[in-house]
């Protein structure tokens, strides 16, 4: 399944080949209820996000307007139309990890990264975002680094330190020539 | 079925199954406010602003999607239900701009309303107006997001009556608009510059594009020659913004308002609509004759035409090529008129007083003009042309009456007609079956083409041959009919397409009213007006044999290509 490696990462299809695979979803799922989200959320998985000609193309083969479709994916939180890094950081906001520091948190992973919440690096590796309760409450602060949970940070010192991780990660897999 | 009764405020009211909680208020005579409710759309429910008080349930009930039943003791004014309406209002107060008195709904605001009528003075919660640009891309609507207050009502009749969608709600919770796709603007999408969406929205979070200021500095311009043409719905509605009765023919006043307004010369759409007639009677004959392109479809509605382009372009060839009657009486005025009266089309400045926005994309189109100069300058729409009439301090009730000016201010009670759904029809019969037959038609009144369903249909006899004619008002309506005919369950020589519901009437620069009667007295007057004229056929119109004769040649002839006809073309969707 090399579909779900390649997740978010950008670069591993050619644009044609997404295109196709795009059509195959769509022929997959058109006729059926809902399927609406469910082809714009493959699209994502497809084009890392919900680029605007994929919106429109997604509106003319479903034969619905253009305004149907934007007033999805601009309602869940989940799609996204700007490219998203390959890590995406969520640093809870939820009270309990609010009141222990998640603010300073955030702000020392803006400084670091050099971007706001919801914007993306220019080296397409981290997007920043600040997410609602996780639920991990016992670990208050606490984030997400894709899979990875990171929980009792309680000194901003330690962002370098996580984005070292995956930058290395990044190095790696590219002398190997993963994805 | 049996009939609901219940109680609004310890009144029994009875109500037909089916009714609504405020169906059932407003029949006992109480006043329950709304704001995202329009009686022509869907129900929504999302404002809250009707809620009542039903015994027996936890919380406060919408009104206006809650089902009336048997039984049910309902209180709209108590305590709780007053002070939540209040809390409501002052929220969308409190994300609202604070510039009424420099706001152009002053006075026709429905929030503004409500919130008089509720008795807010103050607004308990700090101001948070946003400032969002304004979408400014259309020639025709603007939108103001900073004013809206999310009702959803443009968006509820873009997509239901016109089946355009231009517009929708995107995002969530606070940070939710109501938006074109993408913020690309109006002008980028389908959006047929109807404004329709003008006429619903309860604010001024949606506009006409201002030519006031232009027409007021063409107006100031010494070496401009001013010519004004008025369409005929307008004369049936401008009464309205001055404390008249609706349905008021205001024909003459209006001609004096304009003179006094400054303009040189005050001519007649209605000339316009004679010569569409003509053209357009000439051009069916023809098709008729050769079996093409049937059935023939009416052009004169700018909205319709936008919407055909974006969404039906393989009809495009069924179109009339005939231009609106807007726009061949503006080729006119640059030509005909511009060399009679020896002046150069660029020194004329001429302003179109139209019940409509899309006019206003219309007369911008580029081929509505020849050498870089636009064959109409300046559209207004009817509310437009009131604010003028209000900031000149012109008593518009107690005007004196006068004429339009002549040739190109004369015209038939068909002209007239032409304002109201079906009138395009019987005008096109009017001269068609004298026309066809060589004979006077006894009867005049094609009774059978007149009201206000979305889609009528009429089999007329024309010397020898049935004519089969369909006549549609609004836009949805249309697609529904069009489909019929493209799968060929449906068949017709003669389609009429108006793109706003119930007609020019009902066009989208109209004044704003809440009158339910409306329409039918906006169209009663003009069919008063046809009435009264001597004249009641477009080709028997003597200015437009007059103009025939000397000036085009013959009907559907070479000159009238050039200057009347015209030609579309296909615009994206997406
Ligand atoms: S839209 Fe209504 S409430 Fe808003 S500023 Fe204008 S008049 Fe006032
Ligand atoms: S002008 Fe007409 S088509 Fe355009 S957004 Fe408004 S209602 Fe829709
Ligand atoms: S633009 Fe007007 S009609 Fe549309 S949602 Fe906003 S307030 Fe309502």
């Amino acid at each position: 399944m090399t579909e779900s490696k390649c997740v978010g990462c950008t670069g591993s299809y050619t644009r044609d080949e997404k295109w196709d695979q795009l059509d195959e979803v769509m022929a997959k799922h058109k006729a059926l209820e809902g399927a609406l989200i469910m082809i714009l959320h493959r699209a994502q998985l497809i084009f890392g996000y919900l680029p605007e000609d994929v919106q429109r193309y997604v509106a003319k083969s479903l034969n619905i307007p253009l305004a149907d479709v934007y007033g999805v994916t601009t309602f869940y939180s989940s799609f996204s139309l700007t490219p998203r890094g390959k890590h995406r950081i969520a640093v809870c906001m939820g009270t309990a990890c609010y009141v222990r520091g998640a603010g300073d948190l955030l702000t020392a992973f803006e400084k670091a990264l050099g971007v706001k919440v919801g914007q993306t690096t220019t080296d397409g590796l981290f997007t920043l975002e600040a997410s609602r309760c996780i639920g991990a409450c016992g670990l208050a602060p606490v984030l997400t680094v894709g899979e990875d949970v990171y929980g009792n940070i309680m000194s901003a010192e330690r962002v370098p330190d996580i984005l070292r991780k995956y930058r290395a990660e990044k190095q790696q897999s590219e002398k190997v020539g993963l994805c | 079925m049996e009939r609901i009764k219940l109680t609004i405020d310890g009144a029994p009211v009875e109500v037909d199954p089916g009714s609504t909680v405020l169906d059932a208020a407003r029949k006992a005579g109480v006043h329950v406010p709304t704001l995202c409710f329009h009686p022509e759309l869907r129900l929504e429910g999302s404002c809250r602003l009707c809620v009542v008080e039903i015994e027996g349930m936890q919380s406060l009930a919408a009104s206006c999607v809650y089902p009336a039943s048997s039984g049910m003791r309902v209180r709209t004014n108590s305590e709780v239900v007053r002070k939540t309406r209040k809390s409501i209002v002052e929220l969308l107060l409190a994300n609202h701009p604070q510039d009424c008195l420099v706001c152009p709904r002053h006075g026709t605001c429905e929030l503004q309303e409500v919130s008089h009528q509720l008795g807010v003075r103050k607004v308990r919660f700090k101001n948070d107006a946003r400032a969002l640009a304004q979408d400014q891309s259309s020639v025709a609507v603007v939108r103001d997001p900073n004013k809206c207050i999310l009702c959803g009502r443009c968006i509820r009749i873009c997509e239901q009556v016109q089946k355009v969608s231009a517009i929708g709600l995107a995002g969530r919770g606070s940070k939710a608009v109501v938006t074109t796709p993408f913020g690309h603007g109006l002008a980028e999408g389908p959006c047929v510059a109807c404004g329709q969406c003008i006429k619903v929205c309860p604010v001024a979070a949606l506009k006409e594009a201002d030519a006031t200021e232009q027409t007021w500095r063409a107006l100031s311009d010494p070496t401009l020659h001013t010519v004004v043409q008025v369409a005929p719905a307008v004369r049936a509605a401008l009464g309205e913004e001055f404390g008249m009765r609706p349905g008021a023919l205001v024909t003459e006043k209006l001609v004096t308002s304009l003179r006094k307004l400054g303009f040189n010369q005050v001519f007649d759409t209605q000339f316009g609509a004679d010569l569409t007639i003509v053209e357009e009677g000439h051009e069916l004959l023809r098709r008729l004759n050769e079996s093409k392109h049937l059935p023939l479809i009416t052009s004169c509605s700018p909205g319709w035409v936008k919407y055909a382009e974006h969404f039906c372009p393989e009809m495009l060839e069924h179109l009339s090529t005939c231009k609106s009657p807007q726009q061949m009486l503006g080729a006119l005025v640059k030509t005909y008129y511009a060399e009679k009266i020896g002046v150069m089309p660029s020194n004329i400045f001429h302003v179109a007083i139209m019940p409509c926005t899309a006019k206003k994309f219309e007369a911008s189109r580029p081929e509505m003009g020849r050498d870089g100069v636009r064959d109409v300058d300046a559209v207004l729409t009817t509310r437009e042309l009131a604010a003028m009439l209000k900031e000149a301090g012109i008593d518009f009730a107690n005007l004196p009456d006068s004429e339009f000016d002549l040739p190109l201010g004369m015209s038939s009670g068909a002209g007239g007609i032409f304002g109201v759904t079906g009138g395009v029809t019987e005008a096109v019969l009017r001269s068609v079956t004298e026309l066809k037959t060589g004979k006077e038609l006894e009867e005049i009144e094609f009774q059978g083409v007149r009201g206000f369903a979305g889609v009528r249909e009429a089999v007329i006899a024309l010397n020898g041959m049935t004519l089969k004619v369909a006549i549609v008002n609004s836009l949805g309506q249309a697609e529904k009919l069009l489909k019929k005919v493209k799968q060929g369950e449906a068949e017709y020589h003669f389609i009429e397409i108006m793109g706003c519901p119930s007609g020019c009437i009902g066009g989208g620069g109209q004044p704003f009213s809440k009158d339910p009667e409306i329409k039918h007295k906006r169209a009663a007057a003009l069919y008063r007006q046809d009435h009264m004229k001597r004249v009641r056929k477009s080709h028997e119109n003597p200015a437009i044999r007059e103009l025939y004769r000397t000036f085009i040649g013959d009907p559907n002839g070479e000159k009238a290509h050039a200057l009347l006809h015209t030609h579309y073309h296909a615009r994206p969707r997406y």
